[in-house]
């Protein structure tokens, strides 16, 4: 077992005696330097491979279809037929696209995406950096898509195009919001803002057993700043085509996919880290277990994906600012003071589970209480009209 | 030359030309992609400088941020969106003025700098410490600041909102 779990790390220093026989030090350092940068950038490809067929599968299965199954057995082949289709199509620039920009969105899309992978601990002593500020970086890149958005979005010239880009800063300002406050959380109870620190915080107990409600905010705000359904009207099919990256074909949109699934990972990669222990858990070898957890949040989206119809604008935004972001902060106080006065243990544990699912609950009355409120008031202004256009009487 | 002198050679000629082409480009909206760019590449200094937390604060306060607000400001105005926008309007000596007289200042202030240097690398928890300092040493301040930015929030929405 021990062998299994170190399995990557012995790899890697194998590799490098045998380089360190026949190159210099520097040199020995940059190749592995190098080498590490381009298997995060492979683990993005195949991450992109793997996933595109899993969704493709998991979103067939819930809908009571088969699925991708011509290409390969179960069709398994189906993701690399769409890469090379993708490789061999035309590549488009609309006549009154910006240029520059147009070609430049694509490119700069991909950089931050990449970039994150530096800090998700793979596996016990698997990062690329251990930063003690990872959580503010990984804050600070969430940042950059909005502007890549923004720049694809205007550059192709397109009206649609340009209401995507619109509706994503709306949507993306917003949920990092309670985004943050869910890792401030997160940062409260481990005492850093390292993920290998996080994870290793989280021996005992996992945090989404301690606060759940950071857990289901986390995610939320995740599903959000991924664009995925409920939260996908950036690229709301019916209403405006494709959203920002409507007029990219071939290889070029083929970039933005990349960054869609790279970022889906990522984002299941920082749930696993921050409120599903990580690598942490017994018996299994640490790496295999980050892969479990990442594969069984990624199915979770899936499912959400599936299952739940699109959010309206007005609903998107509301949600964010009047439910997530109120429940978050009283959530933020609450952690603060339990974990001021408790001491980390049984008690503590018990203690902020208990009291966050009580404010879940409080959360979710409140709203249910405000919604049909609401649909009073609109059956009430309703039959109003009605009473209007026909007189007193209701036929 | 060691491998940080030539990033930083490397950087700094993309930062440096980036803003100067912030400065040239007809295109308004060029002209603020570009200004992200310079925030990049200042934060990348910041990350050579041994200085993550600021090169992370740079990245999401100025790329994050201020760089999205202007460009939005600027989708958001049809007329200014526009390429080949004329640069100049009757005010252009007036400005040029203060502009030079800005650059004499900040010359000047730079040549009379010290310019001192630690002795030793930063600790590894220089994050740690600034944390204290703001809610020990300078706690009276940070919380002035805190509230004088919750106040211009709901200012700012107080005056957008309708009625």
């Amino acid at each position: 077992m021990q062998v299994l779990d170190d399995l990557w790390i012995r790899i890697a220093v194998w590799f490098r005696g045998l380089l360190e026989s026949f190159l210099p030090p520097w040199a020995v350092q940059l190749t592995m330097d190098v080498l590490g940068i381009l298997l995060l950038i492979v683990l993005g490809i195949v991450v992109v491979l793997a996933f595109t067929y899993m969704e493709r599968k998991v979103i067939a299965r819930v809908g009571d279809r088969i699925g991708p199954n011509r290409a390969g057995p179960f069709g398994i082949f189906q993701a690399i037929a769409d890469a090379i289709k993708m490789l061999t199509k035309e590549d488009v620039t609309p006549t009154n696209a910006d240029r520059w920009l147009f070609l430049a969105a694509p490119i700069v899309v991909i950089i931050p995406a990449v970039l994150l992978y530096a800090v998700l601990p793979f596996g016990r002593g698997m990062v690329g950096v251990d930063l003690n500020i990872a959580v503010v970086f990984v804050v600070a890149m969430g940042g950059i898509p909005i502007l890549t958005m923004l720049m694809a979005g205007w550059a192709s010239n397109n009206k649609y195009a340009l209401l995507g880009a619109f509706r994503t800063v709306a949507q993306l300002i917003s949920y990092e919001v309670p985004m943050v406050v869910a890792l401030l959380t997160v940062v409260l109870l481990a005492g850093t803002m390292s993920t290998v620190g996080i994870v290793e915080a989280q021996a005992s107990f996992p945090f989404a057993l301690v606060t759940p409600v950071a857990f289901v905010v986390y995610m939320l705000a995740g599903l959000a700043e991924l664009n995925r359904t409920p939260f996908d009207l950036l690229e709301a099919d019916s209403e405006i085509v494709a959203g920002y990256f409507i007029e990219y074909s071939g290889m070029k949109f083929a970039m933005f996919f990349l960054a869609e699934y790279i970022n889906l990972f990522m984002v299941a990669g920082m749930i696993t880290t921050l409120f599903l222990a990580g690598w942490q858990w017994p018996i299994l070898p640490s790496w295999l277990w980050f892969l479990i957890k990442v594969v069984v949040v990624i199915f979770l989206m899936m499912w959400i994906r599936a299952t739940f119809p699109r959010f309206r604008i007005d609903q998107m935004l509301g949600f964010a600012w009047k439910a997530l972001v109120p429940v978050s902060l009283v959530n933020l106080f609450l952690v603060a003071l339990v974990a001021k006065v408790l001491e980390p243990g049984w008690a503590r544990t018990g203690v902020l589970f208990v009291s966050n699912l009580a404010l879940l609950a409080g959360a979710i009355a409140i709203m249910a209480q405000v919604a049909r409120k609401r649909e009073e008031r609109a059956r009430a202004a309703g039959e109003a009209a009605i009473k209007r256009y026909y007189g007193s009487e209701v036929r | 030359m060691s491998l940080p002198q030539i990033l930083f050679l490397v950087v700094g000629v993309i930062t440096l030309g980036a803003a100067v082409a912030v400065v040239t480009s007809r295109n308004v909206l060029h002209s603020a992609f570009l200004l992200a760019l310079t925030f990049f590449g200042v934060a990348v200094l910041y990350v050579l400088l041994d200085t993550p937390y600021l090169a992370a604060a740079q990245v999401l306060v100025y790329i994050g941020a201020i760089s999205v607000l202007i460009i939005f400001a600027i989708m958001l105005s049809r007329k200014v969106a526009a390429p080949h926008l004329v640069q100049r309007n009757s005010q252009w000596l007036l400005s040029l003025i203060v502009a030079v007289l800005l650059f004499g200042v900040l010359a000047y202030l730079t040549l009379q700098a010290a310019w001192p240097a630690a002795k030793q690398a930063l600790g590894v928890d220089a994050i740690g410490g600034l944390g204290e300092a703001f809610v020990g040493t300078y706690a009276l301040p940070f919380e002035v600041v805190s509230v004088v930015l919750l106040v211009a929030l709901v200012g700012a929405i107080i005056i957008a909102r309708e009625r």
